[in-house]
């Protein structure tokens, strides 16, 4: 078990104003340690979405800081997983996961074994010849998942990559990507907007209110991992859930029973 | 009584059936139906040039027009390679130059803007009124064919793969920045395979223009002697008032386009159908 306490992501007082004058986030202090699986869990418009672009890089907050911890921060260290797929519609199963590599110069021979291990761990050998079309929502997130894991990254950040699927597909998402965290003890940075699933997954939820996106208070999900299917219908799961949405509810300003929908 | 079980797997209820007649039946009518149109049309087309006594130099029987395409054959068919070398020549250069300066666009909005209306004048400008400006400053009369039917072929590929190249899906943007892919990579591995449906329609738009563009400028810069392609034959056959032969011409031209959109249709096919919706839907 990793003991979780070493910071390895600390924002210090982000802010971000866009151009037209929108305040997406204000003054968001953040820590992630090793080896957490973190939710941040808010309304729409709280700004969630923004956070996980500028700590990956693709946006700069208008004030702040993003500290990385640890050894310096590689390419190779942030995987990311959109809401979307988000695949290259042309290139097959193999091909999309070898992405990332060919783009740092790996050659479609020798990421092979990378390639092959990782399929295999989101339960998709035999489809690397099949392309986007040909599979259903939750494969095609499968490939999404596999393509962020290939290079092996230290953090994964993913955002709201489940909400798109039924229910069903996302429950075995879930379970399959609790498996994965716990093996390659990677740490994750997950987005969502759902009080189940982000109990369910994380030793740590962010819950962020909005106008302006601002973190409202942390709480930490004491369960014992690995959590199944049973701790889906256990009393501590439900009582999780109804703490969790209770400060969901407050941070959105509303009466507790508003909440769970 | 039977059981739900027993019913074999072949047995559909009356309006599946009823459906499966009715794609079976479309599917022979798209290539009967036009055929007939066509074979009706040729024989009204005989029956009227008999019933009125239509002399041949104005109005061929098709028995003629056939007969004609066979005897001259070997002078057609030797004016239809010089017409469909410049066609082929000119939709080349149209794909470079179209995909060249598309490129070119999306690595620089300045560019871009400072250019593309210049694309647009060259385009909306009638062909036929820029050829006396080409026929004073160009000597060759292949290079001065060839430049007639690039300007016309051009325009289709280069604005369709522009729109194709900023057509991309910005997350996937986003995923190559995020590897720190370069400018390079992106085109090649992103931009272009992108923007292949939209490049493809241009394609097959830009080869029927360019045989326009191609019998246009032959058709301007008149049968000086060089050239001998078909329309250089279309015009002779009228100074010599040889409708079949003209009506020969006339045909293998509209054969020639049809062959080339087929052409270019199946090319298509063939790059998109595993992965793009426009050939899925082409496929049922």
């Amino acid at each position: 078990m990793p003991d979780r306490t070493n910071p390895f992501l600390i924002l210090q007082s982000i802010g971000k104003t866009f151009a037209s004058g929108v305040t997406a986030l204000d003054r968001v202090n953040l820590t992630v340690n090793e080896g957490d699986f973190m939710s941040l869990l808010g309304p729409s418009g709280c700004g969630k979405s923004t956070a996980l672009r500028i700590i990956a890089g693709l946006s700069s907050p208008t004030s702040g800081v993003v500290d990385w911890r640890g050894p310096p921060l590689q390419q190779n260290d942030i995987g990311f997983v959109f809401q979307e797929p988000t695949l290259l519609p042309w290139a097959s199963v193999y091909d999309n996961v070898w992405l990332p590599l060919r783009l740092r110069g790996v050659s479609r021979k020798d990421a092979e074994p990378q390639i092959a291990e990782v399929l295999e761990r989101v339960h998709l050998t035999g489809f690397e010849n099949a392309v986007p079309r040909e599979l259903s929502g939750g494969m095609k997130m499968r490939v999404s998942i596999a393509r962020g894991l290939v290079t092996r990254p230290r953090i994964l950040l993913m955002d709201e990559p489940f909400a798109a699927l039924d229910e069903i597909t996302r429950f075995k998402l879930n379970n399959d990507l609790l498996e994965l965290w716990q093996e390659r003890r990677f740490t994750v940075l997950f987005v969502t907007h759902s009080v189940f699933e982000s109990v369910f997954l994380s030793n740590r939820i962010t819950v962020m209110a909005a106008h302006p996106g601002r973190v409202f208070e942390e709480l930490t999900i004491d369960a014992p991992y690995p959590r199944d299917a049973a701790f889906r219908t256990s009393a501590l799961y439900a009582e999780l859930c109804r703490n969790t949405s209770d400060t969901l509810s407050r941070a959105m300003g509303m009466e507790a029973a508003d909440a769970i929908h | 009584m039977p059981s739900i079980e027993t019913a074999s797997p072949m047995v559909v209820d009356a309006e599946e059936a009823r459906r499966e007649r009715s794609r079976k039946l479309e599917r022979t009518g798209r290539w009967l139906l036009p055929l007939i149109i066509m074979a009706a049309a040729i024989y009204f087309w005989d029956r009227i040039c008999v019933w009125n006594e239509i002399p041949q130099y104005i109005l061929p029987r098709p028995g003629v027009v056939l007969a004609t395409l066979i005897e001259d054959a070997s002078l057609l068919f030797s004016s239809l390679l010089v017409t469909l070398r410049i066609t082929m020549l000119s939709l080349a250069l149209a794909v470079v130059g179209g995909v060249g300066l598309s490129v070119l666009f999306t690595q620089s909005r300045w560019i871009e803007m400072s250019l593309f209306p210049f694309a647009i004048v060259l385009q909306v400008t009638p062909i036929v009124a820029i050829f006396p400006l080409i026929n004073i400053y160009v000597d060759d009369q292949t290079t001065k064919l060839l430049l007639c039917a690039w300007i016309v072929a051009f325009f289709p590929i280069l604005s369709n793969t522009t729109l194709g190249l900023n057509s991309v899906d910005r997350n996937l943007i986003d995923y190559f920045k995020l590897n720190g892919a370069s400018r390079w990579q992106t085109l090649w591995h992103l931009r272009l395979p992108a923007a292949m449906p939209y490049f493809l329609g241009g394609l097959k738009i830009a080869g029927g223009l360019a045989l326009i563009g191609a019998v246009v400028a032959e058709f301007v810069a008149g049968t000086a002697g060089q050239s001998s392609g078909l329309a250089s034959r279309i015009i002779e056959a009228g100074y010599r008032l040889n409708a079949p032969r003209l009506f020969a011409a006339l045909i293998l031209i509209s054969l020639t386009g049809i062959v080339i959109f087929l052409a270019l249709s199946w090319i298509s096919h063939l790059v998109l159908h595993r992965w793009h919706e426009s050939a899925l839907k082409q496929e049922q």
